[in-house]
């Protein structure tokens, strides 16, 4: 995310805002990618970024090969390298990769010679949930320039706090970072962004609450005080809701954890973006992908 | 580098008066301007749009709705030239049932029509489709026509031609660009 500058963002947001268009009508659908073939390879788990990246493919007319590393020859102990390879072999145009390791989709692109695109790769960045989520901000208060966001939880294990930190910062909002000491990164100090870990206290001030999930399998666990502390002291119940201003917004990345980061009726209010947030996904991925692959066959 | 010199064959007058004329010819053909829609493609067909449903409202006593087409996700050379800044899509009414009337600027090659007809199709289903155009320079590569047409403008292919409106240019006019031996 980082080496996109505010004029790179704002094209992929212009773009994705058409793209809003053509999923609002009654034939969600052009024939922009026709012809093309874009590869999803999920070797970590995910549900709502796989089918919101096919969803964004087949909107575009492009044709979508999924890859399922479970059942696939990685569990006969072939390489990540073979397996890229043997995939660009049958043809594709862009791979769209998820991974654990940090820095895996860069590695892949280092093989191949189709663009990829980075679906998520351990806690290092997430770009296209930040565009997705800077899109739902502009389309919500037309610029970030001005806003104040928090984003809250576990910072130190989230690639979306790292990619959305990039975004949001350069595209003019003000960012705090709110959690348990424990929960922010090492190298926050390097980060232009404040911090806090009091969030009653900064909850009148803001337009926008981001909260993130508690990733209790990419180690949360051992550095939260307890669960119940952690709901206590940085969960959005109707209360903290309450202090909010009244124009603010709460987002959420999802899969939420229900009664941990969000309370389940605030999950529900309608100034909860969070399903805006994932109808905002596909048209954001579309933008992505039509930018990687319109002039493709440019000799 | 080849020199070219613009000469203006169209002033802002006679844009003025081909944009009246072909309102009338709209209004003539369907004996008035119930269910008429007018969908100019970006970007100088829907200034010129909105100046045939202005003219139009002067002497049929309806308001001719103007749309918006941006047909950049159905071009056919999408893979051989990159995406290039595009304008919104706005139809401010259903089309289905309706006629439309696409307006352009200029029509040569019929490519971006063809485009046009295929992303009016994915937006609804009009009881007919026509076409009205400023300039029609010729040199079709698919086999369509223009139903109205503000200027018949024979052009070589090497030839430029250039048009220029009012409510966006701040000057109005067809210029033809030829170059230089």
């Amino acid at each position: 995310m980082a080496d996109l500058d505010r004029a790179g963002i704002e094209e992929l947001l212009d773009l994705a805002d058409h793209f809003t268009e053509v999923l609002e009508r009654d034939i969600p659908k052009v024939p922009a990618l026709r012809g093309a073939t874009v590869a999803t390879l999920f070797f970590e788990t995910s549900t709502r970024t796989r089918l919101s990246f096919e969803k964004a493919a087949k909107a575009l007319s492009a044709d979508v090969l999924n890859f399922n590393p479970s059942g696939s020859s990685l569990s006969k102990g072939e390489s990540l390298k073979d397996t890229v390879l043997t995939v660009q072999a049958m043809g594709v145009d862009v791979m769209v990769v998820r991974h654990q390791a940090v820095g895996a989709p860069a590695r892949v692109a280092s093989w191949v010679d189709c663009p990829v695109i980075n679906a998520g790769d351990g806690a290092h960045q997430h770009p296209t949930q930040a565009l997705l989520d800077a899109l739902t901000l502009r389309r919500r208060f037309g610029k970030l320039d001005g806003l104040r966001i928090a984003i809250v939880g576990d910072i130190r294990n989230s690639r979306v706090a790292r990619s959305n930190i990039d975004a949001f910062t350069a595209l003019g909002a003000g960012v705090t970072l709110v959690a348990p000491p424990t929960l922010l990164p090492l190298e926050v100090d390097s980060y232009p962004v404040a911090t806090s870990t009091d969030l009653d206290s900064i909850l009148g001030e803001l337009d926008v609450l981001y909260l993130l999930r508690v990733q209790l399998e990419r180690g949360s666990g051992p550095v939260l005080p307890s669960l119940p502390e952690y709901v206590a002291r940085f969960g959005l119940d109707r209360r903290r809701f309450g202090l909010l201003d009244k124009d603010a917004v709460v987002m959420h990345p999802g899969p939420m954890n229900r009664g941990i980061e969000i309370a389940t009726d605030v999950a529900d209010d309608p100034r909860a973006l969070i399903t805006e947030q994932v109808g905002n996904g596909v048209a954001a991925r579309m933008a992505v992908m039509f930018r990687l692959l319109s002039g493709r066959g440019q000799p | 580098m080849i020199q070219t010199t613009p000469v203006q064959v169209m002033d802002g007058a006679d844009v003025r008066r081909a944009i009246s004329r072909i309102a009338h010819e709209i209004s003539e053909r369907h004996h008035g301007a119930e269910n008429l829609v007018l969908i100019g493609i970006h970007t100088r067909g829907v200034p010129i749009a909105e100046g045939i449903a202005r003219a139009i409202s002067e002497f049929e006593d309806v308001h001719v709705p103007v749309g918006e087409l941006d047909v950049g996700f159905y071009r056919d050379d999408l893979d051989q030239r990159p995406t290039t800044r595009l304008g919104r899509t706005l139809l401010p009414v259903d089309v289905t049932n309706e006629i439309v009337v696409l307006v352009d600027d200029v029509l040569y090659t019929g490519r971006t029509i063809r485009a046009a007809l295929d992303a009016i199709s994915d937006l609804g289903r009009p009881a007919a489709v026509e076409l009205a155009v400023l300039v029609d320079r010729g040199h079709r590569q698919l086999p369509i026509r223009a139903d109205y047409v503000g200027k018949n403008l024979p052009t070589s292919l090497q030839e430029r031609v250039t048009v220029r409106v009012e409510a966006m240019d701040q000057e109005q006019g067809v210029w033809i660009e030829r170059p230089q031996p």
